[in-house]
């Protein structure tokens, strides 16, 4: 039998959301890990808000089905999914005429928080705003609501934890305090499924990334999409070009093709890059070259994203 | 499953600590009996002494009973749709709260203060009268059926309103188009109570038992309804 603690925090099975004619998103199947960093990315409308949405069992799903913190997604057992995990939606939605205290003891009720006061403090202090109990919401900065909305959050010390574009609108000061909160949630081994557009964010702090566009497009770490989209590559910068770079680079072992990049710069391509490196340099000192770098070239997460998701290719196309 | 008397009291209270801060809602509890306590207090004002026995023949009370008609029908228009527009629906729907907890802590929320205002503006008329109305005209006029049928109507007309003001409240998407159209669905009501005030309908025990009878089944009616218009989907996408 399959204790609690190893089943993982989300399953998700072939899930689909149609509005009317307009798909939300379609066929979707992953796991997430307990105590994962799980990023969910997408462009405006590939469905990211509408699959935080439904695992938290405010919409209900056209086809597939789902567990969420070990329990089988399904409107009946929505109470109990619902007790087991928090969200913090793109807008805080605080109520504006109350205190941040006020806010929270209402949201302490409706979780049944045991020692509601103790935990409001808690939370207060862990997101910085334990001196700021007694103001209005409607006063507070962007930055600050945000926090205030992820204080809330935290209340019921959930299982799962979904954060969608929890940086959105937010200065990069503010967007750094919440990327500071959410690692402090891996720390306490929460898991957290984050839905961004910010592509740096998601490479800072998640630990598998799924691209969506209606239809999951992949899945896995940043360094593996990475490797799956993108061949490794050397960039070699020498003080002049070289007389026969062909002649230099064919008896490089491991080396399966190359290009050069201006007049004085070459990409080497390799699985291997380490088994690579040290023969290149060496080539290239016998051939007389005087090296001024070797570096490995690194695609960026928001390559991999824009190659997944199709703009790039809608670029070409204009 | 059980309802969480924690999650119900904990709407109630979030919600009238936002309603003791909302400016826009206290004016509309105030003036709206005002100006249904205006007319009936210029009419016993003038009546003079040897008028009073007209009084026994007339419902002017009544009249009154407008107030917790078309108060809680305004707040519980705002209840759903107000949070809507203050984005506060999505985070709220996000936790483990019914929607029976929910409907109800919202209910009794609109329900405790439009009730409070339907006695008080009542004790104030009934103060008006013994103080400042000529002779005999308050004997005539604060018979005990009418004061204990003011008492009786007043919770249950309020509950009726605050059914059809959730019910407009859910489907709306704009709040003030979900006021105007609860205070009109109301005005029925309001209408029943007027027809008896003035005569057009007999007050008498029957007509007053079978109103009773016929708000507590309306009102059961109302909670099934509703509960069951308030669909999570649809209040937060807009569409199902």
């Amino acid at each position: 039998m399959t204790g609690a603690a190893e089943q993982p925090a989300l399953s998700v099975r072939s899930l689909s959301k149609r509005f009317g004619e307009r798909m939300a998103y379609e066929q979707i199947s992953f796991e997430v890990g307990r105590g994962e960093v799980f990023g969910f990315l997408g462009p405006n409308g590939a469905g990211k808000t509408t699959m935080v949405r439904t695992l938290g069992t405010l919409i209900a799903p056209s086809a597939g089905s789902a567990s969420v913190a070990g329990v089988p997604l399904s409107e009946a057992n929505g109470v109990e999914i619902r007790r087991r995990i928090a969200i913090m939606p793109e807008s805080p939605g605080l109520y504006q005429r109350l205190s941040v205290r006020d806010n929270l003891a209402c949201f302490a009720d409706l979780y049944e928080v045991p020692a509601p006061a103790r935990r409001i403090a808690e939370v207060l202090s862990m997101v910085g705003l334990a001196e700021r109990a007694a103001e209005l919401c409607g006063a507070l900065s962007k930055g600050l609501r945000q926090r205030v909305a992820l204080a809330r959050a935290l209340l019921s010390e959930p299982q799962v934890l979904f954060l969608d574009e929890p940086t959105s609108g937010l200065d990069p000061a503010a967007a750094r305090d919440v990327h500071e909160l959410i690692e402090g949630m891996r720390e306490r081994g929460v898991t957290v499924f984050l839905t961004t557009h910010r592509l740096e964010e998601a490479e800072r702090l998640c630990d598998r990334v799924a691209i969506l566009n209606t239809t999951l497009r992949s899945i896995g770490r940043p360094a593996e999409l990475r490797d799956q989209l993108f061949t490794r590559a050397l960039l070699v910068r020498t003080a002049s070009a070289l007389a026969d770079p062909a002649a230099v680079f064919a008896s490089l072992p491991a080396l399966e093709g190359w290009h050069a990049q201006g007049d004085s710069a070459y990409l080497l391509e390799a699985a291997d890059i380490s088994a690579l490196a040290p023969h290149a340099v060496r080539a290239l000192v016998a051939a007389g070259a005087d090296v001024l770098a070797v570096e490995e070239r690194r695609h960026s997460l928001e390559d991999v994203y824009l190659e997944l998701v199709g703009e790039r290719r809608e670029e070409a196309a204009r | 499953m059980r309802l969480s008397r924690r999650r119900v009291r904990g709407v109630v209270d979030k919600e009238l600590r936002d309603l003791r801060r909302n400016s826009n809602v206290v004016y509309t509890m105030l003036v709206l009996p005002l100006i249904f306590l205006v007319q009936p207090v210029v009419e016993v004002l003038t009546l003079s002494a040897h008028s009073a026995a007209v009084l026994r023949r007339e419902h002017t009370l009544t009249y009154l009973l407008a107030i917790p008609t078309l108060v809680p029908a305004a707040l519980a228009a705002y209840a759903i749709v107000g949070e809507r527009l203050q984005g506060t629906l999505e985070p709220l729907l996000s936790t483990p709260v019914q929607r029976r907890e929910l409907i109800l802590g919202k209910a009794l929320a609109v329900f405790l203060p439009s009730l409070a205002v339907a006695y008080v503006v009542f004790a104030l008329f009934v103060i008006i009268v013994e103080l400042f109305s000529a002779a005999g005209v308050a004997g005539a006029l604060l018979r005990t059926p009418y004061v204990l049928a003011q008492v009786i109507f007043t919770p249950l007309l309020a509950t009726w309103s605050i059914w059809l003001g959730m019910v407009i409240s859910a489907r709306f998407a704009d709040p003030r188009a979900a006021t105007q159209v609860a205070i009109l669905v109301s005005l029925p009501t309001v209408a029943i109570t007027s027809l008896i005030a003035f005569n057009v309908i007999p007050a008498n025990l029957r007509v007053a038992l079978g109103f009773g009878v016929g708000l507590l089944v309306l009102n059961r009616i109302g909670w099934r309804v509703a509960t069951a218009v308030f669909d999570r989907e649809r209040l937060i996408t807009g569409s199902r």
